[in-house]
């Protein structure tokens, strides 16, 4: 959490006011001092004391309010150095002890709690070619915490997936990187231009936000919202621009229709049309497929693939891990703190050991016996449908060793095969089954 | 921004209605009064008649708009319209411009038709002495100057306590409350509190641009956008955040 300051700066105006009881106790002291100065000395000696002491006040006013940002901005930089070298903290500074973790949950946390993110190690240069730099980014809504110490980066073109259960702070961070609110600590940039820097509407003009709610104007045609917001934009070429969106989302037929009269799931189209007027670089979907029904759904998917390969970055929160895994070159999870950023087939591999699924006609006579004689198994252990679970250390290795074995025991095998792991394991292994917001 | 709202009030007939029904329930009496009054009446008494009621006239701009500039952004965040529509490159000063002039350019046009109807009506149907004490070129010098900066002071108050509201229902009864000080001018001037004098009308319509100005850039001041989709003040966020 950050320190509280004494003072404050002021909105208006200039110079500062108290903000805590010491705060305003130094200004009691300063005021107290100024009118004894006036009214009980009047000599020249006190009038130099009281206008020393309203000069201590701003002084200390303004060096406190300084000093703590600097402060914090020194202690954001050191933090910032120790976890540097490019999300390098995972392979290189963890100590061995929690590799011996049991469970790949125990890892995650250990990780987690050591170093504030699980980033992808395997990716070189990322940087150069990101679109959205996000480094230690912090949001809170007065006592609470929206999102905590985020970092992440996204690369141009790619479509990224930010999960993550109800009040996470996706939604929050969604609204930061476009403008909309401001962040309570940490920096980031969009398409190359720092959010806090004076140029949002440099960066409203090029990225574009589908809302979880449409918000349309319901007393208006489908075209007319639509022409609203390209003229918005300065559009001169408004019509094309509509034509154009309305047949990426199948629309067209329905362009003079009011949109009070369209379902839930047109007027998202509708939305999603509208974030299509201006050619964005970055294009924020906020659960884009919510309350489509799934040939809607599908389209949509369609579309965000299509505009991927247009080279549009997709910044893409959804509840849907089907379509995350489906759709999504990279994903992180949030839940008020980053719990890992990096491709879903890395972060499978992180989270999970590699494991072959066996089934046999009737269950094994020992299985420990015969498992536990194949030096690439680790562990094995039954599973729902009556098969076998076996973690090992190399597929490749152990699943013809675990065949021979089989074999030479005499076992009826009906499948061997490579066990998966689901973008929904590696979530709920990080953010838990009831997806309790803010758990650490 | 003003196209979207005149189409809006277009398919909002009730906007309209009230717009034409409003001004006809202010001025009826003062009116009715005016053609009543006959040839022989004393011109000093028909000149203060005429004067009430024409400056009853502009009470037009002031109580037409602020209903609807008291909606203008909270009701844009109720329907759900003000977070895409902030995503884009439109400024808060623009927003607030082309809202505000939304609602005071048909308050103003309102204003101005219904004063020409009623000066021409008098012109015709009325008796001489009342047609000359109205056809005074200092009448129409009025209506022309305060219409537009009473209206705009009216909108730019509701506006302002629209941003700040989180309720539609608050904003609009405290916007209408908050326009009638603006009455209180021409209410002092048909009572004959100080006398509407061409030097005096050009100092009070002087002193209402300037506020006018002044409000508009306060208004934009005041427009945080953060609280507007949030519901947190973003200067009380940081505040306690320590930033």
């Amino acid at each position: 959490m950050a320190s509280r300051q004494w003072f404050i700066r002021r909105r208006f105006g200039f110079g500062f006011r108290p903000r805590t009881w010491q705060g305003w106790l130094i200004t009691a002291i300063a005021v107290g001092a100024a009118i004894g100065g006036f009214t009980g000395l009047r000599k020249s000696g006190g009038e130099i004391l009281t206008v020393g002491v309203v000069g201590l006040y701003l002084a200390v006013g303004y060096s406190f309010g300084g000093m703590t940002k600097q402060l914090k901005t020194e202690a954001l930089e050191n933090s910032a150095g120790d976890l540097a070298v490019e999300y390098a903290v995972a392979k290189v500074t963890v100590p061995p002890e929690v590799y011996g973790s049991q469970t790949p949950r125990e890892i995650a946390e250990a990780i987690v709690s050591r170093s504030g993110q699980f980033a992808d190690t395997s990716e070189k240069d990322t940087m150069k070619d990101s679109v959205i730099v996000v480094e230690h980014l912090t949001k809170q809504f007065g006592s609470r915490v929206a999102f905590e110490d985020v970092s992440f980066n996204v690369r141009r073109g790619e479509v990224f997936g930010f999960l993550g259960p109800n009040g996470a702070g996706k939604t929050s961070t969604v609204r930061t990187l476009s403008t909309l609110v401001t962040p309570t600590s940490g920096t980031a940039s969009v398409a190359g231009i720092a959010i806090d820097s004076g140029h949002d509407v440099e960066i409203r003009k090029r990225i574009a936000v589908m809302t979880e709610v449409p918000g349309l104007y319901l007393r208006l045609s489908v075209t007319e919202n639509l022409a609203f917001f390209a003229g918005l934009y300065g559009f001169s070429d408004a019509q094309p621009r509509i034509d154009r969106a309305l047949e990426a989302v199948n629309l067209s037929s329905r362009a003079n229709d009011l949109c009070g009269g369209l379902s839930k799931g047109l007027r998202q189209r509708v939305g999603l049309a509208r974030a299509l007027l201006n050619d964005p670089e970055i294009i924020f979907l906020d659960e884009p497929t919510s309350g489509l029904d799934p040939v809607a759904s599908l389209d949509v998917q369609n579309l965000i693939i299509g505009l991927r390969d247009k080279g549009v970055t997709v910044f893409l929160t959804t509840h849907r891990l089907d379509e995350a895994e489906k759709l999504c070159d990279r994903v992180a999870i949030l839940n008020t703190t980053l719990r890992t950023v990096g491709r879903i087939d890395d972060l499978r591999q992180r989270m999970f050991q590699e494991s072959i699924l066996v089934s046999t006609v009737s269950p094994l006579i020992d299985p420990a016996r015969l498992f536990s004689a194949i030096d690439s198994v680790t562990g094995w252990s039954n599973d729902d449908a009556g098969g076998y679970v076996i973690t090992v250390s190399d597929v490749r290795v152990a699943a013809p060793a675990i065949a021979r074995a089989l074999v030479a025991a005499g076992a009826d095998v009906l499948s061997l095969a490579e066990g998966h792991h689901s973008l929904e394991e590696v979530y709920l292994e990080l953010v838990g089954a009831a997806g309790k917001v803010g758990t650490q | 921004m003003i196209r979207k709202e005149f189409r809006e009030y277009r398919r909002n007939r009730f906007i309209i209605y009230t717009m034409g029904t409003l001004p006809l329930i202010f001025t009826a009496l003062p009116v009715i009064t005016l053609f009543s009054i006959s040839n022989s009446e004393d011109p000093t008494t028909v000149r203060t008649q005429v004067a009430i009621t024409l400056l009853l006239l502009l009470v037009i701009p002031v109580v037409l708009p602020a209903t609807i500039a008291a909606y203008s952004v909270i009701g844009e965040r109720d329907q759900g319209t003000l977070e895409p529509l902030l995503t884009t490159p439109v400024t808060r000063e623009e927003f607030l411009l082309g809202k505000s002039l939304a609602a005071t350019i048909p308050t103003v046009g309102v204003a101005y038709v219904f004063f020409i109807v009623l000066v021409v009506a008098i012109r015709l149907g009325a008796a001489s002495i009342v047609s000359h004490a109205v056809w005074q070129p200092s009448w129409f010098l009025a209506e022309l100057l305060f219409a537009p900066l009473l209206a705009a002071w009216s909108v730019w108050v509701g506006t302002a306590i629209s941003a700040r509201s989180s309720d539609v229902r608050v904003a609009q009864q405290l916007g209408t409350l908050a326009s009638l000080p603006a009455l209180v001018l021409p209410l002092l001037m048909s009572l004959q509190v100080f006398k509407p004098t061409a030097t005096t009308a050009v100092v009070i319509a002087v002193a209402l641009a300037i506020i006018d100005v002044a409000a508009w850039r306060i208004v934009s001041k005041m427009f945080d956008r953060e609280r507007l989709i949030t519901g947190a003040s973003a200067v009380t966020m940081r505040a306690e955040a320590g930033t």
